[in-house]
């Protein structure tokens, strides 16, 4: 059984550190901040390490089915009978699997931003950051109820733009992690509208309660989630839908993915952790934690994830070739596996060799966050060593930095799905279950695994061959000590033998182990598809030439506009500054300056005068009030004697 | 536990106020006498666990109940219920932080500290109340230091401010009046809230008295569209001022909307229900989009709190019994929010000298707590899970979806989307006061907050994380006390 108290203690870890350097770290740990936090980390990853190993190897499956455990659950507020956020702790073989990925790649990070974020002034604050953001990111993956994922999501996405913001003085970092945390936002209302639905329709916030009810025929839950139903589509899909909208604005799915290439105004190793291996795969964990809701009652709404995955894994990939920024051009890459797993996700279906796409998603989950953190963190390297974004402004640095080229390489081979690297093994997978399932999609993602190795040895070969700028030398240890290189050695370990982790007897949608047999023969053609991909980027950027401009110009519109990025952002900005802005706040806060508020001062101003008026009666004349009386006395018995007359004329009859 | 003690403590510190002989002595007495209200305050809650466990049944606790007028009935009867402890808590924090944050008052000290206690007092008097004539009187000792507050020790238009919020308030419990007396005469001549609640309104009584009972207390609780006094009102206040009217006098609105409008007229409170949900859906949205186009910092946090208000009586008008806790959860939240966010905007002013945003930028550099504060108070009012608006706001949704139509589906959803345009707003403030590059190099030399600056955020932001890390202790004293008000409008 698995232990609670130490479960809890991966997350209270990284927990501790956020509070210990949040409140004292300026004043006390100014300078042992990122020992302390890594270490605490260290931690963290070695019980993670450990829990994984027991419930893989030890405990965790009976009758050759993995089980779900629930160590710890406690009601943390009620709103009625029933219906209550609970946190708790779930233990299963994705939330395990996650457990050791976040950790890891936080670990790594952790060690690596010792040596990039040296001398920084804000040096606690960045690692009490990086502890808030790796406690909410296992609080998420472990979260036994909707509403406690939701809690950890918002938790995640606010230690992402404090990590994005984290150059507060820099007006594009401000931009940046403001526009990160308003597109996830919107995206987010609709997880909560989903949440809504689906509680509504189980009588359930907690995961197993609900997915049981949503997924069984018969109950009365099951019958009236499909039988409510609003615009033509049942309030089931409804739900399941919202909750996918969250989950595709966390993972920049198109059209909500116009955060993510800003976000690379963070510190490059936070984009390494956040924006490449962990919380940008929060929307694909979220689509796996409630898949069997998904996969059987509303197979509709898996249709949408593939071809959101679709669209958005080409578009990003397009993209990617046409960017010079190097983080920018991973950060594409990064939506475009992510449309990967999104697209092999939503193919899968549940129980036995349907659920084949599910695990590799989650495979290619596990080798991407492997090799994108290293190239994260690579990229880090360079862009400490040239002090540029830029890709022109690098080139020739082979022989200058031989670590950061060799791992480098070794990412972009796992990424362009060359064997044995990591990638080939999850991207063969999820080729192979499309294969089967639905040949649409197999094509457009096979040209996409071509693109792919494309763009990544264009940047490989742009960086490290190419013709060098002239640029001053850089002093000191170019490479950044061993607190920089041994994340990416290990990382690159991790690349090139993740892909021999057997993961199919591991993860599966019924716990049950698949067995994937893809012969050799089916790997011929992404094989060489990616090949062709390396050579071509090798022909024309090994050396300095004029065929990519060529080839731009014989591309002219279509280059453009992959360029611009298909002009997205510029549609987000009309939307956000000329219609919500514009047409609907100006108008709205005139309207309460002027209108609201007018009749509030015209009620006043109206007393006035009247009062200013009638104020002439009061003249203080004893004639005057004489007539009055009179008046009044006349109307009066005027008024009587008219009611008395027909009265009387009623009475008579 | 005696109640009395909660009225007798307020008036005897502001009765040493003005024995004091000077301003140092004023503040200090000030201090003392709200710190042990706080203590009090404390005491009343856990006392009132210990006696809830002794004595489940009765709805209101340490009740006592003497004639003041016994030919018109009038009594002075006091008694809580969780939700009066949870408004006195809130009370004692909001007036404990604005007394401390007022330490850098110099103008008339004495005098400003008489007319921020007197408010605390009618505070403290209203939430005990179980009589409506005494209510009501409270109340009114609580309007008047505002005018005078804000009018003397004011910025800005500050009279033409204080004049609407005053003759607003005033309408206000002009219409509460006529409420209460219909309420005496067709009730059986009594002012009593225990027996009203026990004898059977007509139905057309409760509906023609309904609304006079609910806009009056609504404009205290800026319902929209009675609600114009909010935002000159708190802008033109001084910091204190502005804590007091959005932490306490606002709830005041709330409370009453609740407790005598919605728990002693329930057939009206159905019947106009719906008009409730569609105006402050309305008051949700339009307070927020409105928020998204302010520069003066004030007027964006007395904007979002009509937005934020609006949740509290979206979910009144919902009806069911976690949508009621919802919204006094939401009371609660938002008073400690709000007036954190006063207060930073108030430490920022003393320094500054401007509450324009276009002319704030890069505060972090020079003032880290005070920059922090003010984060922490804007992501409370985003509805950031771990502090209390995240809480409030969850239990208000949860609430509202539960009435099965397209009507309260649809107020809700809209209620929803205000969830966007408040981080819309938020991060556009914060963007540009705490954050970006300092614009004024003057600014460099400014300091950070001071010991009682410090003190006032920190008890603030306190109460926040302790309902947003474990509300439950806080959900189990509203929730009984919403199903009580939820019962008798289903008529059990």
């Amino acid at each position: 059984m698995p232990n609670a108290t130490l479960i809890a203690l991966i997350l209270l870890l990284p927990l501790a550190g956020f509070v210990l350097l949040g409140l004292f770290g300026r004043k006390y740990f100014r300078n042992s901040a990122g020992l302390i936090a890594t270490l605490l980390l260290f931690a963290a990853a070695a019980i993670a390490l450990y829990t994984a190993y027991e419930y893989f190897f030890v405990y965790g499956r009976t009758g050759g089915v993995y089980q779900k455990f629930y160590p710890l659950q406690f009601t943390w507020l009620e709103f009625s009978k029933g219906l209550s956020i609970d946190m708790g702790l779930l233990i299963d073989p994705i939330s395990v699997m996650m457990l050791v990925i976040v950790t890891f790649v936080s670990l790594m990070v952790h060690i690596y931003s010792l040596g990039y974020m040296k001398g920084e002034t804000r040096f606690s604050t960045y690692y009490a950051f990086l502890g808030l953001f790796t406690f909410s990111m296992l609080g998420l993956v472990v979260s036994s109820n909707i509403f406690q994922m939701y809690i950890f999501w918002e938790l995640v996405g606010v230690s992402s733009f404090l990590l994005i913001g984290y150059y507060y003085d820099k007006p594009s970092a401000v931009a940046a992690c403001k526009k990160a945390f308003i597109v996830t936002r919107f995206a987010d209302l609709g997880f909560l509208i989903g949440i809504l639905v689906l509680s509504y329709c189980s009588g359930s916030l907690d995961f197993a309660t609900l997915t049981e009810r949503l997924t069984s025929p018969g109950t009365m839950a099951y019958g009236n989630a499909l039988s409510y139903s609003f615009l033509g589509v049942s309030a089931i899909t409804w739900g399941t839908a919202l909750v996918f909208i969250g989950g595709a604005g966390k993972s920049a799915m198109f059209p909500l993915h116009i955060w993510l290439p800003d976000a690379m105004e963070g510190p490059t190793p936070v984009s390494a952790l956040i924006h490449a291996a962990t919380m940008v795969v929060a929307g694909v964990y979220l689509v796996a934690r409630l898949f069997p809701v998904f996969a059987l009652t509303t197979p509709r709404v898996l249709e949408l994830v593939v071809w959101v995955g679709v669209v958005s894994a080409v578009i990003a990939a397009l993209i990617a070739c046409t960017q010079t920024d190097i983080k920018r051009v991973l950060a594409y890459s990064t939506m475009s596996q992510i449309g990967f797993m999104m697209f092999a996700l939503g193919n899968a279906g549940y129980g036995g060799a349907q659920g084949m796409g599910f695990t590799a998603s989650l495979f290619h989950l596990t080798t991407h966050a492997m090799f994108k953190a290293l190239l994260f963190l690579g990229a880090g390297t360079l862009i400490h060593f040239v002090h540029s974004n830029e890709i022109r402004d690098m080139g020739g640095l082979r022989k200058q930095l031989p670590i950061t080229h060799l791992t480098f390489l070794v990412a972009c081979l796992a990424i362009a799905g060359i064997p044995p690297f990591a990638g080939f093994f999850s991207k063969e997978e999820i080729l192979f279950s499309l294969y089967s399932r639905n040949r649409l999609v197999y094509w457009i993602a096979l040209f996409t695994s071509g693109l792919t190795a494309f763009y990544m040895f264009r940047l490989y070969f742009r960086i490290f061959w190419n013709k060098p700028p002239t640029r001053k030398d850089s002093h000191g240890h170019p490479e950044g000590g061993l607190a920089m290189t041994a994340p990416l050695i290990l990382l690159a370990l991790g690349s090139a033998g993740a892909g021999f982790i057997p993961f199919g007897s591991l993860v599966s949608t019924d716990g049950k182990a698949i067995e994937s047999s893809i012969s050799p023969l089916f790997s011929l053609a992404p094989v060489a598809l990616g090949l062709t991909g390396i050579v071509l980027a090798g022909w024309l950027y090994r050396i300095q030439n004029d065929r990519p401009a060529r080839l731009a110009s014989s591309f002219k519109g279509f280059y453009r506009a992959c360029y611009h990025k298909f002009y997205i952002d510029e549609v987000y900005l009309f939307i956000t500054k000329k219609v919500i802005f514009n047409a609907i706040g100006r108008p709205a806060a005139w309207f309460d300056r002027n209108v609201a508020d007018g009749l509030v001062n015209f009620t006043g101003s109206a007393a006035l005068v009247i009062s200013e008026k009638i104020k002439k009666i009061q003249s203080g004349r004893v004639q005057q009030y004489a007539l009055y009386f009179l008046t009044g006395l006349l109307i009066l018995a005027a008024f009587f004697i008219y009611v008395f007359v027909s009265q009387a004329g009623i009475s008579d009859k | 536990m005696n109640l009395t003690l909660l009225i007798g403590l307020p008036l005897l510190t502001a009765l040493l106020v003005l024995l004091a002989r000077s301003s140092h002595q004023v503040k200090w007495i000030a201090l003392v006498g709200s710190v042990l209200q706080l203590a009090l305050a404390f005491g009343l809650y856990f006392a009132f666990r210990q006696q809830r466990v002794i004595d489940p049944a009765s709805q209101m606790l340490f009740e006592q109940n003497h004639p003041l007028f016994e030919s018109l009935h009038i009594n002075y009867h006091l008694g809580v219920d969780g939700i009066s402890v949870a408004m006195i808590l809130l009370t004692s924090f909001v007036v404990t932080a604005g007394v401390l944050v007022s330490f850098s008052q110099q103008n008339m000290t004495k005098e400003f500290y008489f007319l921020l206690l007197l408010l605390a007092l009618g505070a403290y008097g209203f939430f005990i109340s179980l009589d409506l004539f005494v209510l009501f009187f409270f109340l009114e000792i609580s309007v008047i230091p505002k005018y005078l507050l804000i009018g003397i020790w004011g910025s800005g238009k500050k009279e033409y401010s204080a004049n609407k919020l005053a003759l607003m308030l005033m309408g206000g419990s002009a219409l509460i009046l006529v409420g209460i007396l219909g309420l005496y005469f067709t009730g059986g001549h009594d002012f009593d809230l225990i027996n009203l609640s026990k004898a059977s309104l007509s139905g057309p009584a409760q509906k023609i008295l309904f609304p006079f009972l609910f806009a009056g207390f609504g404009v205290f609780t800026a319902l929209f569209p009675f609600h114009t006094w909010v935002p000159d009102g708190h802008s033109s206040a001084p910091t204190a001022g502005s804590m007091f009217l959005a932490g306490i006098s606002m709830k005041l609105g709330g409370y009453g909307c609740l407790r005598v409008a919605i728990y002693l007229l329930p057939e009206g409170a159905r019947q106009y229900a719906d008009i409730i949900i569609v105006l402050s859906a309305i008051a949700i949205l339009y307070g927020a989009l409105v928020t998204m186009m302010q520069k003066d910092l004030k007027y964006i946090n007395a904007y979002s709190s009509i937005s934020h208000v609006g949740f509290s009586l979206l979910a009144m008008g919902m009806l069911t019994q976690t949508a009621i806790t919802g919204a006094l959860l939401q009371m609660v939240s938002h008073g400690l929010m709000t007036a954190l966010f006063f207060a930073v905007i108030g430490m920022i002013y003393d320094r500054t000298h401007t509450r324009n945003v276009d002319e704030l930028g890069g505060l972090m550099k020079v003032m880290p707590f005070i920059s922090t504060v003010f984060f922490i108070a804007g992501l409370c009012s985003l509805g950031l899970p771990g502090f209390s608006g995240f809480v409030a706001e969850m239990t208000v949704f949860v609430g509202s979806w539960q009435n099965n139509d397209p009507f309260h589906r649809i107020a809700t959803i809209a209620a929803t989307l205000s969830i966007v345009v408040t981080a819309v707003y938020i991060l556009r403030a914060a963007g540009r006061t705490v954050m970006g590059p300092i614009n004024n190099h003057s600014f460099e030399e400014l300091t950070d907050a001071a010991w009682n600056e410090r003190l006032a955020a920190i008890l603030l932001i306190s109460g926040i994380i302790a309902i947003g890390v474990a509300p439950g202790w806080l959900n189990d004293l509203l929730k009984p006390a919403a199903e009580i008000i939820m019962n008798r409008i289903d008529g059990k």
